[in-house]
């Protein structure tokens, strides 16, 4: 299953090679505005995955912090 | 259990090898827009948060820095000093209110070739009795005409963990990070996110100053309390999806979903819904909502019918059924000023949380009066604070 899925990826990244992007660089100032951003203040957004973290047993899948909870 | 956690780590190392086949093919095909590294960039930020007992607060300071063109370099400072009388310490025996705090520094960097973007961070924390390193890497492709980045990531961590009430007690846990982000523009005013993270732990995974209750006809209260024994091994696994669209007024709407699971039997679903408003020039408001739920660990009980009644028994809530949800309000301020020499912009920010949680199946002991097990169900309200100035240079 896993073989066949990376050959499908191969093939999908290979024909992408040739793939004209349906947004043009022109039209993506929308995109650049601050308020679309996943992450406008990184250290803000740290800290709350951390409150979080520290007291809820699901983890991951936010943005990446180091260890040691403070919560001993 | 380990054969277990040993089978997942070859799946999550299976599928890092695969999306990194995956990324290096796509690094070779069409040229378009170089990746840029992030702005140079300070932020100042006091948090505090105050609920449940448990009050916390200290400030973090993040630094960022271009040198030359193709590396960026940061740094962080980040302290948390606790004050902790939580319903933990308060009901469980042996236990006493603490104060306490902890110091994290945060070392990295980003190297930039063409569309790809290496990154290396080292993260040390200390407190008195809690010793964590991490070591991170990640590197992230711009491709597709630009309107797809990806992102693996891999941490290594190494914490020391000891007991300030038994100065004999040393143990460790040994941590890996398995990441994928894919970050894909679907429109000129719509982008998704999507993540999946695998973490594996293996060591002493509990907190050795908490207690499990079990029946004690020979106690005046009908309990007695032991210590607790968590397996010491965990494999989880997460998977979040986030879309942001603007709205046709210079605004945002966003909103997510993560799912959580464990071989520890916790299953979690995560909700998010935001709005993100400009008003006039220098005004940016926020405002957030967040719903959390769990399932309890499998070797979780609110109340054991006797000491060692199983080989894992814990009672910590962070492992019980609960739900959470966040109300979020935010302010930023931008001030930009001709003629200063270093400083581009800066923002004043004012971000403020409360979290309400509820816990299903975690009795409220500080409640007397109640029959053993049939105390009511625990629930506290937390505020959060941050309080930060960003500046851009």
């Amino acid at each position: 299953m896993l073989r066949l899925t990376s050959l499908l990826g191969v093939f999908v990244l290979l024909t992408a090679c040739n793939v004209q992007p349906w947004v043009k660089p022109y039209e993506r100032a929308n995109l650049a505005d601050p308020v679309m951003s996943f992450s406008r203040d990184p250290a803000a957004e740290s800290y709350m995955h951390h409150v979080y973290d520290a007291r809820e047993g699901a983890r991951g899948a936010g943005v990446v912090s180091g260890g040691g909870c403070g919560c001993n | 259990m380990e054969q277990v956690s040993f089978q997942v780590v070859v799946v999550a190392v299976t599928r890092l090898s695969y999306f990194f086949v995956l990324g290096l093919l796509a690094l070779l095909c069409t040229p378009g827009m170089a990746a840029v590294l992030a702005p140079d960039r300070a932020d100042i930020l006091y948090h505090a948060y105050d609920g449940g007992g448990v009050e916390v607060n200290g400030p973090s300071i993040l630094v960022r820095k271009s040198i030359g063109t193709s590396v960026s370099a940061f740094g962080n400072y980040y302290v948390d000093n606790v004050s902790s009388a939580s319903i933990d310490v308060v009901t469980q025996s042996g236990a006493s209110a603490y104060t306490e705090e902890r110091t994290e520094y945060s070392l990295g960097g980003d190297y930039l070739h063409d569309k790809t973007t290496m990154s290396l961070a080292y993260t040390s924390s200390s407190e008195s009795d809690y010793e964590a390193e991490t070591t991170s890497f990640n590197i992230s492709m711009d491709m597709f005409g630009d309107l797809t980045t990806v992102t693996l990531g891999y941490a290594l961590g190494s914490d020391i963990v000891r007991s300030n009430a038994d100065l004999t007690f040393e143990d460790t846990i040994d941590r890996r990070n398995y990441r994928v982000n894919v970050s894909q523009v679907l429109s000129k005013n719509s982008i998704l996110g999507f993540i999946f993270e695998t973490i594996t732990d293996e060591g002493f995974l509990n907190n050795p100053y908490r207690s499990y209750r079990y029946l004690d006809s020979g106690s005046a209260s009908g309990y007695s309390w032991a210590a607790e024994v968590y397996p010491r091994t965990r494999t989880s696994n997460a998977a979040a999806l986030r879309l942001r669209y603007f709205l046709p007024y210079r605004a945002a709407v966003y909103g997510g979903y993560r799912y959580f699971d464990d071989d520890w039997d916790i299953k979690a679903d995560t909700f998010d819904i935001g709005y993100v408003h400009p008003f006039r020039e220098n005004w940016l408001f926020d405002i957030n909502f967040r719903h959390y739920s769990q399932s309890s660990a499998f070797f979780y009980k609110d109340l054991f019918n006797a000491a060692d009644e199983f080989i894992y028994q814990g009672r910590d809530k962070e492992l019980s059924t609960f739900t959470s949800q966040t109300l979020g309000l935010g302010v930023t301020f931008e001030f930009t000023k001709n003629n200063w020499q270093y400083i581009d912009r800066g923002t004043l920010n004012f971000y403020y949380d409360t979290i309400f949680f509820d816990y299903e199946d975690f009795s409220d002991l500080t409640q007397t009066g109640y029959p053993v097990g049939q105390e009511p169900a625990y629930s506290f309200t937390a505020n959060v604070l941050r309080l930060f100035v960003s500046i851009w240079y």
